[in-house]
């Protein structure tokens, strides 16, 4: 796609996608240990069920963390890229994270909304992007000025591929539809944290 | 030098000067916060040590991811609130810190109690302790001077020690507020 296209996708236009084949096309992206935080339900299930690497990090509750919790990771390790996942239910729920996540502006932070318009994991609920919001329209007006739809998969793979080179924060949107997750995240918490701080070094 | 003249030059250190030097003893070196009245000269004592790195996102919810991630990312950290603030968290206690063994420290200013004017805060106040023992949380107020390095210190290297969260209670009683 040429440059100038890139961030000017549009919400109404953007093709519907399938969830699970965004996250298996970005995590066959990764090749330097990246982290990736999936937020609460479908999106974690997605992101366990695309393989389950040490460097992922599963929420199994605290809805709306995702991007926080990535922060805080981009923060502390600034040589690593990572991606916070979430759906447009979640990211709805804490809205002034975009603003801090343009506050702090981590160089190595990337947010992906899977934006499916209704709490699937619920009975599928109209969320307000179902109505009139557009989160990446949000986002830029948070002070995200790298925010783009992604216009189907060839564009989110660029999307993605830059936030692997270039320098962020970046958030990008992509509309998907209401097909079920590919599996469900194995509910044991210590060990998903234990698991993933081996996974990115850590230790305190 | 006559013993009263040295006190007057040396005056005993404020809660919030120890609690910048134990935190920075421990390596708590990221601070995040939702603004309070009583936590004021902390934060602004944090946001001038070179040392700390001082965020102020939107909500005490998103404070504590910051600091969970950061945690796992191999940086301590403490969120600073009010009792109110404090309020809004039970849910990220509860389905983050606790059981994913987080290592979560909270420095709580008390408001709602001994003579607080506010009435809204004085109705939450009350439902501080009683989620945090519900939660098995471990916590301590500070009412004294003399008693702020020791439970800040120890709470921290507990905390750390056990992998659970943490908090510490600043009392109207230490901070006169």
């Amino acid at each position: 796609m040429p440059a100038n296209q890139l961030w000017s996708a549009n919400r109404d236009t953007a093709k519907i996608v399938n969830r699970s084949e965004l996250t298996r096309r970005l995590v066959a992206r990764l090749k330097h240990d990246e982290a990736v935080i999936g937020g609460i339900g479908h999106t974690n299930f997605d992101l366990w069920a695309s393989g389950q690497r040490p460097q992922n990090f599963y929420m199994l509750g605290s809805m709306g963390l995702a991007v926080p919790i990535a922060l805080g990771v981009a923060l502390a390790q600034p040589q690593r890229r990572v991606f916070a996942l979430e759906g447009d239910g979640s990211l709805l729920m804490q809205l002034g994270a975009l603003g801090t996540t343009a506050m702090a502006a981590p160089k190595n932070l990337a947010i992906v909304v899977f934006d499916n318009g209704v709490y699937q994991i619920t009975g599928s609920q109209p969320t307000l992007t179902s109505y009139r919001t557009d989160l990446v329209a949000m986002a830029k007006g948070a002070g995200l000025a790298q925010s783009a739809w992604a216009e189907d998969e060839a564009h989110f793979d660029e999307l993605i591929d830059i936030a692997l080179q270039g320098s962020g924060p970046w958030f990008f949107g992509a509309r998907t539809d209401d097909q079920p997750p590919a599996g469900v995240t194995e509910r044991d918490a210590a060990k998903i944290r234990g698991r993933f701080m081996q996974g990115i070094g850590a230790s305190t | 030098m006559p013993v009263e003249e040295n006190a007057a030059i040396t005056p005993p250190e404020a809660w919030d000067e120890i609690v910048v030097r134990v935190l920075k003893a421990n390596r708590v070196k990221l601070i995040t916060y939702v603004p309070d009245k009583v936590l004021a000269p902390l934060i602004k004592r944090l946001h001038g040590d070179g040392y700390f790195t001082v965020l102020c996102p939107a909500r005490e919810e998103e404070a504590a991811g910051i600091v969970v991630g950061a945690y796992m990312a191999g940086w301590r950290g403490i969120v600073l609130m009010q009792t109110s603030g404090f309020a809004s968290l039970p849910t990220v206690l509860a389905s983050l810190a606790v059981p994913y063994q987080i290592p979560l420290l909270m420095m709580i200013s008390e408001r709602g109690t001994l003579g607080d004017h506010q009435l809204g805060q004085a109705i939450v106040c009350r439902t501080m302790r009683p989620i945090l023992a519900s939660l098995g949380i471990e916590h301590h107020a500070i009412t004294r001077l003399d008693e702020v390095e020791f439970i800040v210190e120890r709470m921290i290297k507990q905390a750390f020690a056990t992998q659970a969260p943490a908090a510490m209670i600043l009392s109207p009683l230490l901070t006169n507020k």
